[in-house]
């Protein structure tokens, strides 16, 4: 076993792990944050994506010794301060970015790193970096729709497919 | 996944140490091809040495000869956002995702020598040389067919010098599923001859295409493609994506486009 440290969510945390610990079972097992959801375990879906050190990573395939001493953002750190849905979250509700709900901690996780990088991206840029977040309710559409708006684009202008 | 002990050396020497402390070790790079393959129990090593945290193998420059010098450990990301070898770029930018992207490292890629990955056609392409803790190693002596390289147990890939081309591209035609290459065609143009290397089609692995280089040493226009014959299906992957003359079809095909697109 090995002691790692990290900040989760602005917390310092430290655990005990062995050395086959994934991030994703570190951040669900041991700290209950569930919200980072494990779809496929073979790193094709991106349900389980999370920051680390501010890049979007699957946390299911890197292990939690990898991340000691990293700073690791989870959506359970999306929200505002006073709790409100941040601007992306608010997004995907006000634009029915989601149904089923399980690959959306991803979606949310990529679509904030993408905005960080590229506040106005085009759709056929939302989309390509949506390759590795794969969503079985929606057809994408709205998702698309929901990160145009969240930064700040007309939402109308995208096209249907 | 069998359990194992996974060791963060910050230098390349405490790496080779600890990998030759241990009768079972393996040298993890970002794990995007290793940690699904411990899932399955492919593999069982004892221990991991993590390659992620040695400051040395993380980074690009350019050394006095105008080489592209990528440390064994730096991201795919980072050498797509690099963008002082276009070609090499635009390929790190079209592996995987970006997630995948921003764990994956050159090192691991050319070490796993998959025979659909990018980066072995772009470093055979470029006639890189790869630098290991031991030795550096011409491209062209480097890939030793599917999964096989010339590096010896323990060695580490710490380097990879880039000679950059006057102009090249990489396209890619990816398998829709796995988004691998079902065949990719790296072409690169130096001033005293073309490299043409392929992904993604052999049995052997990543390979140069030698009557496509000769035409386009000639003339590098799409037509010299053209105008030539599709390899030899002899020796190509045949499985449920493609078969083996459909692969060489490909090649063809993908050639004459990376060279209209080479920029």
């Amino acid at each position: 076993m090995t002691k790692v440290t990290m900040t989760v969510n602005g917390k310092t945390v430290s655990k005990e792990v062995e050395g086959r610990t994934l991030l994703s079972a570190m951040l669900r097992e041991q700290l209950n944050l569930t919200g980072t959801h494990i779809g496929c375990d073979t790193s094709q879906c991106g349900a389980c994506v999370v920051h680390v050190n501010g890049e979007a990573v699957k946390s299911c395939t890197m292990f939690a010794a990898e991340a000691d001493g990293a700073e690791v953002k989870t959506i359970e750190g999306m929200a505002n301060a006073d709790g409100s849905l941040s601007t992306i979250q608010a997004a995907f509700q006000e634009h029915h970015g989601l149904q089923c709900g399980f690959c959306t901690p991803g979606m949310v996780m990529s679509a904030a790193a993408l905005l960080k990088d590229n506040p106005k991206p085009s759709e056929a840029e939302v989309r390509e970096y949506l390759e590795g977040n794969l969503c079985r309710c929606t057809g994408y559409h709205n998702i698309v729709k929901a990160i145009m708006a969240a930064s700040g684009q007309d939402v109308p202008a995208v096209a249907a497919e | 996944m069998y359990d194992f002990d996974i060791e963060r050396p910050s230098r390349i020497a405490d790496a080779v140490k600890l990998m030759s402390d241990s009768t079972d070790a393996q040298p993890l790079g970002g794990g995007q091809t290793l940690i699904p393959t411990l899932k399955q129990r492919l593999a069982s090593p004892e221990r991991l040495v993590s390659m992620a945290g040695i400051d040395e193998m993380v980074g690009i420059c350019k050394d006095d000869a105008g080489r592209l010098c990528i440390g064994g450990a730096t991201t795919h990301a980072a050498v797509a956002a690099d963008g002082s070898y276009p070609g090499l770029s635009g390929l790190a930018a079209r592996i995987g995702d970006p997630a995948v992207r921003n764990r994956g490292t050159i090192g691991g890629s050319l070490a796993n020598n998959d025979p659909a990955a990018c980066y072995p056609a772009a470093a055979l392409g470029s006639g890189a040389t790869i630098v290991t803790n031991k030795r550096e190693i011409a491209a062209d002596d480097y890939f030793r067919g599917m999964f096989d390289t010339a590096l010896e147990e323990g060695e580490i890939i710490t380097e990879v010098k880039f000679p950059i081309p006057e102009v090249s591209h990489y396209a890619k035609f990816v398998q829709p599923a796995s988004r691998f290459a079902l065949v990719g065609v790296f072409v690169a143009k130096f001033a005293d001859g073309v490299r043409v290397a392929v992904t993604g089609a052999s049995e052997s692995g990543v390979h140069r295409w030698s009557a496509a280089e000769e035409a386009l040493s000639r003339s590098f226009s799409a037509g010299s493609i053209g105008s030539l014959e599709a390899p030899s299906a002899d020796g190509l992957i045949t499985d449920l994506h493609g078969t083996g003359a459909y692969r060489a079809h490909l090649v063809k095909v993908m050639t004459g486009r990376a060279v209209a697109a080479a920029s």
